[in-house]
């Protein structure tokens, strides 16, 4: 293995952990900020969690008075916008922070100051955005805000403007986060790893950061104009004026797609990882699920018009959009096929991680199949904004992502943490998430094609919709329970020993090659790689498994200095945008302000001292 | 006409999809008065055909792929003791295969899809046109034919194809009648077509499926459909419903129109008062006519079916008295809920641009009657 760690000769102790609030303000480990993403979108998931809970108890009778129609409004709206933006997204940048160096053999991220500055730009985007419920004023237009509803004159409020601000904050945030990880994977790779050798993890990640790049612009843009069209008395989405609703449908959708895909490609890469380690098998089949993953990624912007058949596009456009996303079925379908035939002739061992591995494949295949039934337009014409699409897309985005996330946690815990979170409480989490899951959202696709449509705070008891409601009322119940385990197991995981090997489901991949949880500077020697599954090949070359390993002293290794100054960028970034939503009540000056807050941070940013000279055991931060 | 024959011949998809709901809420879609499952028209049956091919193949995909799923959980059980499994690293035969497959599948829906589309897409020549204009939270038809006008209850003559003329007079709307066809977005300043011909008659849910604010839930609407004989008795009777006589100088200032002064003059003398057709009825009626004049009800709604005016706030209530519901086709049109809704539409339907007017109970009634007698 080669080394650059240079033995200072006073290296001799290992590195004290810093602790406490200031040294989480201004960390720039990838690994801590890893854990800030993953607990803040937990509690953001966590919210947009009970705000489902409000929703489903509204439904569970016909004609219910349990909230307001405008309540309703806002939690459908605030659910989608904080499942996606804030739970979602970041739950798998937190897998990104925590994992992609290690996974590559890096010591961080390719722009560590940067990833703290993301990190906080999107903690202060969600509070933004939640904070509207303060004000009463939380964003009641859906999540993809269609126009001319948006328009000040059918919404006065500031709702609109919070949900616009919000967004434009957390695209900030993501484009500065896939810039860094997309320079990390293609600059930063363990000597020997080449691109055909990465984690599928990482290749996932990669091909997301890609998405983002390509499609967070978009949606920039169109917040923008939205934002001239309130403010600034523009008309780009007004038809009085002589602009066009039908516009902004297609500018979010050609966003909005891709976003599927980055909601969706993470969550691939997760169960790729997890699928061999539990089959002790490799990855079935490994090229074709890079080139199909790439395949659904390039193909994913060409069929942004199939949230659209209902608007009447006309033969050809509907011919085109229905083909190509039927296409997308293909590579799918393949990478379904590959997972399957990684577990195929396996010795599959059922662990927590596993359970959730296998139920995301189960499930993603019903999001699947409905998917490719409205890629059909006449058929889609029924379907399109009903329940039987609230189903499918949960089919996806929780039968899938967040089933594969969990799998996620459970298998990255001990790694994280140190600590092996609970087996039996991890199988009870499992059985009620399938079956609450199940419950809810599988009727959905029956009381959708039966007429009901979503957005919906209530129905007749006319229609026939109550008892599909109370079924999936009662499963959402249950999903909420199998959190809650999943709480208690986090809790009371927390409270006992450190009890994780370095290695303890004999991983494939070089984080297990590192303790559990890693040093400051992960690998005391940066590793060699010669081929796929790392850590096998080497397990198999030492005829076994391998000593635990030992976290060093760090000594000589360069870190990045801490630093508070991306944390005051973020506040200068936000502010701005507070500063344009209340510029009717302040004028001008809230913007000057937070601007020049803004340029102070990047300034004193650009001009501050960013990494220290060799790691010594005295080295404590500032 | 013998629509529920056709329809129940044509279903294939519907027994499908509802045995498996029966093991959830012993579902059938009779019982959904919304269904999308039971076509009612040519273009609803496009669609219909298209779903259930695209849903044949799924439940088949479905059914082998956890198959497979499922006997691989059981069959590769290992225990942590057992030896390492043989490590194949991939097939290119098999990838290659499960490549095609599904290719050929799509294949397979990609053809009746493409068929549907272009059936879909071609408005067959000599239609009905009716005009349908979503607003928030309700619906107006005109027949410009006829130059009638109606609100939230749009009929059709069955066996004859209509062609519907879409647009919005606020924000984006979806128009969505289930039983004869799929969604046909709503826009201002763009308008959308869509078109079916109804091989059943009977009164019909549908509602609105884009969100379009804070009652989108409650914006829907009926399809009457009726024999061709009985539409042009009903045309005939709406045609009766002409602009009030000069003195009462009801027209309504918003929006006016171009049509009301031309074709309103065509019917005039054809009636006495804005209740043409209508038996007087008495004290109440009479009371309910002067309210209906004085607390602000002309501002919104316009009480002739020919000639009303375009782009009005409220709904077009020249035959209110018989729909089937109010309120925008969902509340009941009992002669309780009408009153309630005459008194407090903020509690019955909040945030509806009708506001509270202060309206008593004995207001309310007189109001009712005079609108009841509005057949």
């Amino acid at each position: 293995m080669a080394t650059t760690a240079l033995d200072q000769p006073h290296a001799h102790a290992a590195h004290a952990e810093k602790t406490g609030l200031w040294s989480w303000l201004t960390t720039v480990d990838h690994k801590r900020i890893g854990i800030l993403y993953g607990a803040t979108a937990f509690f953001f998931f966590l919210l947009g969690g009970i705000e489902a809970l409000i929703i489903r108890i509204q439904l569970a009778r016909p004609d219910n008075n349990f909230i307001s129609p405008e309540t309703y409004n806002q939690l459908f709206t605030m659910h989608g916008t904080t499942m996606i933006f804030l739970a979602i997204m970041p739950l798998s940048s937190m897998l990104f922070n925590y994992l992609i160096p290690l996974m590559i053999g890096a010591r961080d991220v390719a722009f560590p100051r940067l990833n703290a500055f993301s990190y906080w730009v999107f903690l202060l985007g969600g509070l933004f955005l939640n904070a509207s419920f303060l004000f009463g004023a939380a964003p009641d237009t859906g999540w993809y805000g269609y126009a001319n509803l948006t328009s000040r004159q059918f919404s006065a409020g500031p709702n609109v403007d919070f949900w616009n601000m919000g967004l434009q904050v957390l695209g900030v945030a993501s484009l500065a986060a896939a810039v860094n990880f997309f320079v990390t994977i293609v600059n930063m790779r363990a000597p020997g790893m080449t691109m055909m050798r990465m984690p599928m993890f990482v290749w996932m990640s990669f091909i997301t950061q890609i998405l983002l790049l390509l499609a967070f612009p978009v949606i920039a843009v169109a917040l923008i104009l939205l934002m001239f069209d309130r403010f600034f008395g523009t008309h780009f989405f007004i038809p009085a004026g002589g602009g066009d609703p039908l516009l902004w449908q297609h500018f979010f959708w050609v966003f909005g797609h891709p976003e599927v895909y980055i909601l969706i490609l993470p969550a691939f890469g997760v169960v790729s990882e997890v699928l061999p380690v539990f089959s002790r098998k490799p990855l079935f089949g490994y090229a074709a699920m890079v080139f199909s993953g790439v395949f659904i990624a390039f193909l994913g912007f060409g069929v942004w018009s199939h949230h659209m058949f209902t608007t009447g596009m006309g033969p050809i456009a509907d011919t085109f959009f229905s083909l190509s996303t039927m296409l997308i079925a293909i590579p799918t379908g393949v990478k379904i096929f590959n997972w399957m035939g990684t577990m195929w002739f396996g010795s599959l061992q059922f662990r927590t991680p596993m359970y959730f591995a296998v139920a995301f494949i189960a499930m993603f295949i019903i999001g699947g199949l409905s998917g490719v039934m409205h890629a059909s337009p006449p058929a889609d014409l029924q379907q399109n904004d009903t329940y039987f699409i609230v189903a499918h897309f949960h089919y996806v985005l929780f039968g899938g992502s967040i089933f594969a996330l969990t799998a996620g946690a459970y298998y990255w815990w001990p790694k994280m943490f140190g600590r092996m979170l609970d087996e039996r409480l991890g199988k009870v989490h499992f059985w009620l998430m399938l079956l609450g899951f199940n419950l809810t959202f599988f009727p959905m696709h029956f009381v959708g094609l039966n007429g009901m449509p979503r957005r919906t705070y209530t129905y007749p008891a006319e229609l026939g919709f109550t008892a599909l409601n109370q079924i999936e009322t009662a499963g959402s119940l249950l999903l909420g329970l199998a959190f809650l385990v999943f709480l208690i197991n986090v809790v009371r995981t927390s409270r006992g020993p450190r009890n994780a090997l370095a290695d303890p489901w004999n991983g494939a991949t070089l984080e297990w090659a590192i303790p559990s949880p890693p040093p400051e500077w992960n690998f005391e020697r940066v590793p060699v790689v010669d081929g796929r599954d790392p850590l096998w090949e080497e397990k198999r070359k030492n005829g076994g498994r391998l000593p635990e390993p030992v976290a060093g002293t760090g000594a000589g290794i360069h870190l990045p200095n801490p630093s508070y100054w991306p944390l005051v960028t973020a506040v200068g970034v936000t502010a701005v945008f507070i500063g344009i939503l209340e510029s009717p009540r302040w004028g001008p000056w809230g913007i000057i302000v937070a601007v020049a807050l803004l340029l102070f941070g990047l300034y004193s940013w650009l001009f501050e001292k960013g990494y220290s000279e060799f790691r010594t055991p005295s080295h404590g931060g500032h | 006409m013998h629509p529920r024959t056709t329809a129940a011949r044509r279903r294939a998809g519907a027994p499908f999809l509802c045995a498996l709901a029966v093991a959830l809420a012993g579902c059938s879609p009779e019982r959904y008065p919304q269904t999308a499952l039971l076509p009612l028209s040519d273009f609803a049956r496009i669609g219909d055909h298209v779903q259930d091919q695209t849903f044949y193949w799924a439940l088949g995909v479905f059914v082998l792929v956890e198959g497979a799923l499922l006997y691989s959980i059981f069959r590769f059980r290992g225990r942590p003791e057992d030896p390492e499994p043989s490590q194949i690293h991939g097939n290119t035969t098999i990838e290659i295969i499960w490549t095609l497959i599904p290719a050929l599948i799509l294949a397979a829906i990609a053809v009746p899809t493409v068929k549907g589309i272009f059936e879909t897409n071609a408005i067959p020549k000599g239609a009905m046109v009716i005009e349908v204009i979503g607003h928030q939270w309700w619906w107006e038809f005109r027949y410009p034919e006829a130059n009638i006008t109606t609100a939230n209850e749009m009929f059709i003559p069955a066996g004859r194809t209509v062609e519907l003329k879409i647009n919005s007079g606020d924000v984006v709307h979806s128009f969505w009648p289930p039983r004869f066809a799929g969604k046909r977005d709503v826009f201002p300043g763009r308008e959308t077509r869509l078109w079916w011909k109804a091989d059943s008659t009977g009164l019909y849910p549908g509602q609105c499926a884009e969100y379009c604010g804070i009652q989108h839930a409650r914006m829907a609407f009926h399809v009457r459909s009726v024999t061709p004989q009985d539409f042009e008795a009903w045309i005939g009777h709406m045609k009766a419903k002409g602009p009030p006589k000069p003195p009462a100088a009801a027209a309504p200032a918003a929006g006016g129109s171009l049509r009301t002064a031309s074709a309103g003059a065509k019917v005039q003398g054809a009636r006495d008062s804005a209740a043409a057709g209508a038996p007087a009825q008495g004290a109440e009626y009479a009371a309910g006519e002067k309210l209906f004049m004085t607390k602000g009800c002309m501002g919104c709604h316009s009480l002739q079916a020919v000639g009303a005016p375009k782009g009005l706030i409220g709904p077009n209530l020249a035959n209110v008295g018989s729909r089937s519901h109010i309120a925008a086709g969902w509340l009941p049109n009992t002669d309780e809920n009408l009153e309630r809704w005459i008194r407090e539409p903020q509690s019955v339907k909040k945030g509806v641009l009708m506001p509270n007017l202060g309206v008593t109970v004995e207001e309310a009634r007189a109001l009712r009657a005079y609108l009841r007698a509005h057949q």
